[in-house]
């Protein structure tokens, strides 16, 4: 069968539970009692393997494989869990996201790849041996008294079922080992399995099947399988129960007998009270995700994006419509248009929210990110993750990851001292790194913020000399805040050493270029000793944004409502001259003006004696931008320039009006 | 005899030109044409193509040709190659012929365009036609971002 249609799937979904892998595995990391965590990691690395099988991605299978061995034996208990085994887990699931990765790209899997595979494990075997014996020497009396229990291939249960066996023989319930061959010419085995497991569960509970009940379901095995029912029935109601379903030509059933139930058992079965809960819980669990699977669809996003494209189209030819209304002055028209209106904005709020994805998509990344480079670094690091659930659109989710980690990188290298220091000054050893997420009208606004040293304004000084970013005469007339602006300056670093992590020169200026060309700004806050904080500012959707219209002689400008504080009309007059710059002065600040006409060298000379001034905020800077008349209030569906002149400084797309003209949006971040 | 393929033939001044009509999306009437700043200035501007922006080339500025003067048979040709989309300028669209490639001769000198975008002279009875080379004519739009 061709598997390529499905490829695009398996990799969505093995990307989910890679990060469930990852989350559980931190989780358990810092509370290695929560055994029930296991079972999480368990699950997921069951899944991934029976996936990749299917898709005949063998290496990933054979990877997946070893994971659920030393699982299974964490556990069973016969391994205790240590750091060294966290770390070759961690290991594995990196592993697999290498692996998922080149997957991806159409690469195989070289052969130095799996080589690695059987490395990690290795040095996890050897853990395992280690740790394993460790077990056994300090739990050498309970080890003991578990080979001695009589039951029937003992070895076979893990604790919580055997547990469940003893249950049922307190309450004096029977178990039943039932053997189940189905004829091999059967076409649906799986079919005529499902049948022997509705049957049996009518009469008790089947505790433990072999192979697992998913498996049998998938019809992942031979023509034989093996259950172990609980049940108060004898053997020929049983058999009764299965007699009558067609295809199955033997059927062996054994009664299991507990042997002596020794005082020591009993203390294990206290230990692991909380199972049975626990037990209650996967399997709701189960439902729910089972459930859930009905109430999402997975839609491709370029189909998504086609489907906001349209409504873009829609929105254009309401505008135009709109347009025709108030030319013609029609009543029946106007009422129309108003539905027509309603209609559209309804519409588009939904395929915008259609579009939406919570920010926790990118945030599940860092604490495992964090975690590494925490300990790469010999820093304590406590982080703190608010407003996962923000909703932002799918293009700037995917665009956003890159600038925070690149933040988060800087907060841990440069920001948070090392425990050693932080003590020194009395502070808390473990640093704290907080990364909020919000929403604010149609904006999301996220701060990464850690409790480090700040930036140091005279170091900042001093490298920008060095670097040439400003003249040394300069500095003492720049303000603080300028100054420390000045790390979003290409070719700005100031880490004294090259580390992996930062001071490669690429710094905040590649973050700062990736949020405005998302049409977001990002600013800095920062306290000498206390901490600094960045500050991103992004539009909730890229592809519709409301916007100004403006006109410069004969040409039409859009300007995003976001940019914009305020508008206001201003007399020739008014217009001061300062060391060369224009400004006027608006309720007492001088606000520094840009003549449009100027910037984009707009043709047409004659200058008009009234004009407007649409005061826009670039960082944390108010500039007032000259234009000839304020057009009105738009929404505007934003198109690019295409291929062939993107980068282009100072226009962010294009925008289709009303009348079916062109008119370019401006893009505040990169018009000065 | 050699193999024949469809081009579309159009006067720019004085001289006739031709492109593989493959390339050739769609041809369309002179419209509104918005000014984009800051802009390489043979980009004459942006236009709405049926809810798409795209750009259009001045191709008298691109092929350093006499300014163009925009008439009635003034129109826009718009070419296409995977997801660019480029429109050119032409001053009249003449027609679309086929030519077999036999009567197609490697230039050896011409005057106007530049012998870069040039990919022979085609005979059609005692016409010359000019054949642009597709390639290089999409690539006019690359041009701008190496620039």
């Amino acid at each position: 069968m061709d598997m390529s249609q499905y490829q695009d799937l398996f990799f969505e979904e093995s990307e989910e539970h890679l990060q469930i892998l990852n989350q559980n595995l931190l989780a358990l990391e810092i509370n290695p009692e929560r055994l029930e965590l296991l079972d999480s990691i368990f699950r997921a690395a069951h899944t991934l393997k029976g996936m990749s099988a299917t898709m005949g991605f063998d290496s990933i299978a054979k990877l997946t494989h070893e994971m659920e061995n030393l699982l299974d034996q964490l556990r069973e208990r016969k391994l205790a869990l240590s750091e060294g085994i966290i770390n070759s887990l961690f290991k594995a699931a990196d592993l697999l996201e290498n692996m998922l990765e080149s997957l991806r790209a159409g690469e195989t899997i070289e052969i130095d790849l799996v080589k690695l595979a059987a490395e990690v494990f290795n040095s996890n075997n050897e853990n395992l041996q280690v740790d394993g014996d460790e077990v056994r020497k300090s739990n050498n009396s309970s080890k003991k008294k578990v080979d001695a229990s009589n039951f029937d291939n003992g070895n076979e249960f893990n604790e919580y079922e055997r547990h469940l066996l003893t249950e049922a023989f307190k309450k004096g319930l029977n178990v039943w080992k039932i053997t189940i061959q189905i004829e091999e010419t059967c076409v649906m085995k799986g079919v005529r399995a499902f049948m022997v497991f509705r049957n049996l569960e009518a009469i008790g509970d089947v505790i433990k099947s072999t192979p697992p009940v998913q498996d049998i379901e998938d019809e992942k095995f031979e023509n034989e399988f093996m259950v172990y029912l609980v049940s108060d029935k004898m053997e020929n109601e049983v058999k009764n129960e299965l007699i009558s379903i067609s295809e199955i030509i033997m059927m062996e059933i054994k009664m299991i007998i507990l042997g002596q139930e020794n005082s020591k058992e009993k203390e294990n079965i206290e230990v692991k009270k909380e199972h049975p809960d626990e037990a209650d819980s996967f399997i709701s669990t189960q439902q729910e995700k089972k459930q859930k699977v009905h109430q999402t669809v997975r839609v491709d996003i370029t189909r998504l994006d086609k489907l906001m494209s349209l409504v873009g189209e829609l929105v254009i030819n309401k505008t135009r419509l709109e347009q025709i209304n108030t030319d013609c002055q029609i009543v029946s028209l106007n009422d129309t248009v108003e539905q027509i209106n309603r209609i559209t904005a309804d519409l588009q709020t939904v395929v915008q929210n259609v579009r939406m994805v919570a920010i926790e998509q990118v945030f599940n990344r860092f604490p495992r990110m964090v975690r590494d480079l925490a300990k790469e670094l010999g820093k304590e690091v406590n982080l703190i993750l608010e407003g996962k659930e923000t909703e932002l659109d799918r293009t700037v989710i995917d665009e956003i990851s890159d600038p925070l980690v690149h933040l988060i990188r800087n907060s841990l290298d440069h920001g948070l001292e090392s425990p050693e220091e932080r003590i020194a000054i009395k502070k808390n050893p473990e640093g704290q790194l907080k990364l909020q997420a919000k929403q604010e009208g149609n904006q999301v606004i996220i701060i990464v913020e850690d409790d480090g040293k700040g930036i140091d304004v005279e170091t900042i000084k001093r490298k920008a000399i060095e670097n040439n970013l400003i003249a040394q005469t300069q500095v003492d007339t720049l303000e603080e805040q300028s100054i420390i602006n000045l790390i979003f300056e290409p070719g700005f670093s100031t880490a004294n050493k090259v580390t992996d992590l930062s001071g490669r020169g690429v710094g905040l200026d590649v973050v700062r270029s990736k949020i405005n060309s998302l049409s977001g700004q990002v600013y800095v806050e920062t306290k000498n000793g206390k901490g600094t904080r960045f500050v991103i500012k992004l539009p909730l959707t890229l592809a519709i944004i409301q916007a100004l219209m403006v006109r410069v002689q004969e040409e039409l400008f859009a300007i995003p409502l976001a940019n914009i504080d305020e508008t206001t009309s201003l007399e020739m007059s008014q217009i001061k001259d300062v060391q060369g710059q224009q400004v006027v002065v608006l309720r007492g600040k001088v606000l520094p003006l840009f003549f449009l006409r100027d910037i984009l060298s707009v043709p047409g000379e004659e200058k008009e004696e009234s004009m407007y001034v649409v005061v826009v905020r670039k960082g944390e800077q108010q500039i007032g931008i000259v234009v000839d008349e304020l057009v009105g209030q738009q929404e505007t569906v934003i198109n690019t320039l295409g291929k062939v002149l993107s980068g282009m400084t100072g226009i962010a797309g294009a925008t289709i009006l009303g009348d079916g003209s062109v008119s370019l949006i401006i893009d505040i971040g990169t018009l000065f | 005899m050699g193999e024949e393929k469809q081009f579309v033939a159009f006067m720019l001044g004085n001289e006739e030109y031709a492109v593989e009509i493959l390339a050739v999306q769609e041809i369309i009437r002179w419209s509104k044409i918005t000014r984009v700043p800051k802009a390489p200035n043979y980009v004459k501007g942006v236009i709405n193509l049926r809810g798409t922006v795209i750009p259009v080339i001045d191709s008298h500025i691109r092929f350093n040709l006499l300014e163009q003067v925009v008439t009635d048979t003034t129109r826009v040709i718009v070419f296409k190659n995977e997801d660019t989309v480029i429109g050119l300028t032409v001053d009249l669209v003449t027609e679309v012929l086929s030519l077999n490639l036999d009567n197609i001769e490697n230039p050896q000198t011409t005057r106007g365009v530049e012998n870069q975008f040039i990919n022979g002279i085609g005979k059609v009875n005692e016409r010359l036609l000019i054949i642009l080379d597709l390639t290089k004519v999409l690539q006019i739009g690359n041009s701008i971002l190496g620039k």
